[in-house]
């Protein structure tokens, strides 16, 4: 298995993060955003590294990094897309919009493109409601949404 | 303190600062001193006003002009032409007709609009909340000093029972009896935590309290422990916000500093210490059983109650939690007393709530207004009435705490009791109001969709539930559904109102029981007649993929 995600060395990134929040069990959670950030996602030698450095067994580590929407343990594109698909960005139009973005990757939420350039992933809320529809690329939040702008918004991501 | 003539607010929510708000602030300091006007103009940076087409943007008070969206190089000409020569500077100007709820609220302070009244969002915007200064100009740690140098644990927690404060989070449970049952619990070691995990879809009044007055939360923490015994707290906040984590940390950082948080607090013995602990995307963790496993390091899936937090909460000790909106209601109840909290709102439920007003109305956005009024004034006032002069159908009132409410209730009034009575509940303040062009079935299913991917898993009824209720609705919306589907989905609802485990399962199906309740004939309709009488389902007469 590779030692090296994003140009990072994993064992590094891992230590550096846990030594960060002095290997406390509680600061699982912190520890494992932490390396998700560094790596975009945790593999399985991070999920080894973890567990050995903070004596928790593999399988809780996995059951809480699998459990929660912003940690990935698996790969991801270059730019995820965040789309918001709760009820108050639906009733504003955001099918539309959502439909537009499918023809526009060609890819089902939860895949990486081919390219490995974009990751599509619906989301619930996004707490910015009162522009919706919305969705997030990587950090960008895009809010009052027209399906027309969504080829736009996408050319500006390399 | 020097009078200033005029204020100046920069944006500065993610978005703005992304756009170059921070460029756009720096150079308004140059120009200011330039034009030697820095000792006649405030200036601050304002959270998130809800206007990403204009953003970044400036506002400048009393005239309440917004100009945006702006670049660095217009802001020579803004000082000159509005500060300096004072004329609008119109070419700058933000279009009005956009303008949203939030901008008229704010320009609204002075009392032009009806029953406006700011309680727990009375800083926000107006003073920059990166400076606790500036929250101690305007009353703040003011309660904390009185708590401490003049009252006892236990007067405190009778103030806050005689308001009435009920909590702000959905379920309103009275805030005064959970500090009571909290104080009183065994053991020496006891916690409050303040959550901030707001992930109702719709709702983000938490969000705009933490960013534009994160000081309030920590002073409201402050006074909780003291009331309650604990001298430890945690913020939990939920991962996507991460300007308002940002600010609290700072806030945090200056409060130490200055000895509102620490050791011996105010020399009178006590002491507290918060952390911050954010979310990693979790609908569930608002559940507060929930929330506090996910701040032990573990998944977030709730405990079985009871044994509640009050007595068996964080590490197994007693645990207060309270919503933001809660807690930033305390440091004005003890600065003003009770009587006067309870002289706004309705007997039953006093005070203001927080709304977030979403759908197909003219102005979304946000307004702080007195318990009791009624969705009816709401659209009519606050909203600006419907959009393309449609008629309102109905309003759905968060996730999984709130409810689908029909027009017939537009005019009861929004309090605890009454909706209680009526049925219905008021949710977490989202007000997502939405016109005849909204099917109740696509609605529906939109919602159990939300609740199928934010189901913890733990227990089955939540689990299975919501994906096979989801299902039907899938399938109804497609011209599938069979009279059988009806009794299905309120069996569903059933199962999962008395099985789950937790809060959430057990009001998952409470958009199944609202819609066969009050829009039977509209599911009737796709089911029998295979028509969607708002025309927005596809009755396609196939299984549609259901990712």
């Amino acid at each position: 298995m590779s030692n090296n995600n994003n140009g990072r060395d994993v064992i590094k990134t891992v230590n550096a993060a846990v030594g960060e929040f002095h290997a406390k069990q509680e600061e699982l959670i912190p520890i494992l955003m932490k390396v998700n950030q560094e790596l975009g996602y945790i593999p399985n030698d991070a999920l080894e590294q973890i567990s050995e450095a903070m004596h928790i067994p593999q399988s809780r580590v996995y059951s809480v990094a699998s459990f929660y929407h912003m940690i990935s343990t698996k790969p991801t594109g270059r730019h995820v897309i965040k789309f918001c698909e709760s009820a108050p960005c639906h009733v504003a139009g955001g099918k539309a919009v959502w439909d537009a973005l499918l023809e526009e990757l060609q890819i089902k939420p939860g895949e990486t493109s081919p390219d490995g350039k974009w990751t599509l992933k619906t989301t619930s809320c996004l707490g910015v409601c009162a522009v919706g529809p919305v969705m997030m690329v990587d950090d960008d939040i895009y809010g009052n949404l027209k399906p027309d702008q969504v080829q736009e918004i996408l050319e500006r991501y390399e | 303190m020097k009078i200033k003539r005029s204020m100046v607010l920069v944006s500065s929510d993610p978005h703005s600062i992304e756009k170059g708000s921070e460029e756009i602030y720096a150079r308004l300091v140059d120009e200011l001193k330039a034009f030697n006007l820095s000792d006649e103009i405030s200036l601050s940076k304002v959270p998130d006003i809800d206007r990403i087409d204009a953003s970044p943007l400036v506002i400048v008070y009393p005239e309440a002009v917004v100009y945006g969206p702006l670049v660095p190089d217009d802001v020579h000409y803004l000082v000159e032409e509005h500060l300096y020569k004072g004329r609008i500077a119109s070419r700058l100007q933000a279009p009005t007709k956009e303008l949203s709820g939030k901008i008229a609220w704010v320009s609204a302070r002075e009392g032009t609009l009806p029953a406006e009244q700011r309680i727990v969002l009375e800083r926000a915007g107006q003073i920059d909340p990166d400076s606790i200064e500036e929250y101690i100009v305007h009353d703040g740690y003011q309660a904390l000093g009185k708590v401490l140098s003049e009252m006892k644990p236990a007067e405190v927690i009778d103030v806050v029972k005689k308001s009435g404060l009920k909590g702000r989070g959905g379920a309103g449970f009275p805030t005064g009896l959970k500090w009571g049952f909290v104080a009183d619990a065994a053991g020496d070691k006891r916690y409050v935590i303040c959550n901030a995990d707001e992930s109702e879809p719709g709702t983000f009044k938490d969000r705009l309290i933490l960013e534009g007055d994160p000081h309030s939360i920590i002073e409201a923490m402050a006074i909780a422990a003291y009331a309650v015994g604990a001298d430890e707290g945690y913020i939990y906040i939920r991962g996507e916000y991460t300007l308002a984590q940002a600010r609290l940390l700072k806030a945090i950082l200056q409060a130490k500093e200055m000895g509102f948080l620490g050791e011996n607090i105010f020399n009178s013995g006590f002491n507290f210490d918060v952390h911050v602990h954010g979310g990693a995307g979790a609908y569930i963790c608002g559940e507060e059983t929930a929330l506090i496993e996910s701040i032990e390091g573990k998944r977030g899936e709730p405990r079985p109650r009871p044994p509640y937090p009050t007595t068996n909460g964080l590490w197994d000790k007693p645990t207060m939690v309270n919503n933001v909106e809660t807690l930033a209601n305390i440091p004005p109840i003890i600065r003003n007393g009770a009587d006067w909290f309870k002289s706004f709102g309705t007997p039953s439920s006093p005070g203001t709530k927080v709304y977030t007003i979403l759908g197909n109305v003219n102005n979304t956005g946000l307004v702080e207004v007195p318990m009791g009024i009624t969705l009816r004034e709401i659209i009519s006032i606050y909203a600006k009435g419907m959009k393309n002069g449609a008629h309102f159908k109905l309003a759905q009132t968060g996730g999984s705490s709130g409810s689908i409410i029909p027009a017939v209730l537009q005019d009861t009034p929004m309090d605890y009791e009454s909706y209680s009575k009526a049925g219905v509940s008021m949710g977490s303040g989202a007000l997502l109001i939405c016109s005849e062009e909204t099917c109740v079935v696509d609605l529906a299913k939109v919602l159990l969709n939300f609740f199928r991917f934010e189901s913890c898993g733990k227990c089955n009824p939540c689990r299975i539930g919501n994906q096979r209720a989801f299902e039907i609705l899938n399938n109804i919306s497609e011209g599938l559904g069979s009279t059988k589907d009806i009794n299905d989905l309120q069996e569903i609802s059933k199962w999962l109102y008395e099985m789950s485990n937790c809060g959430l399962g057990q009001t998952a199906g409470s958009p199944l029981k609202d819609i066969m309740k009050n829009f039977r004939a509209e599911v009737d309709a796709h089911i029998t007649n295979k028509v969607c009488p708002a025309g927005v389902c596809q009755m396609s007469g196939k299984t549609a993929s259901l990712v």
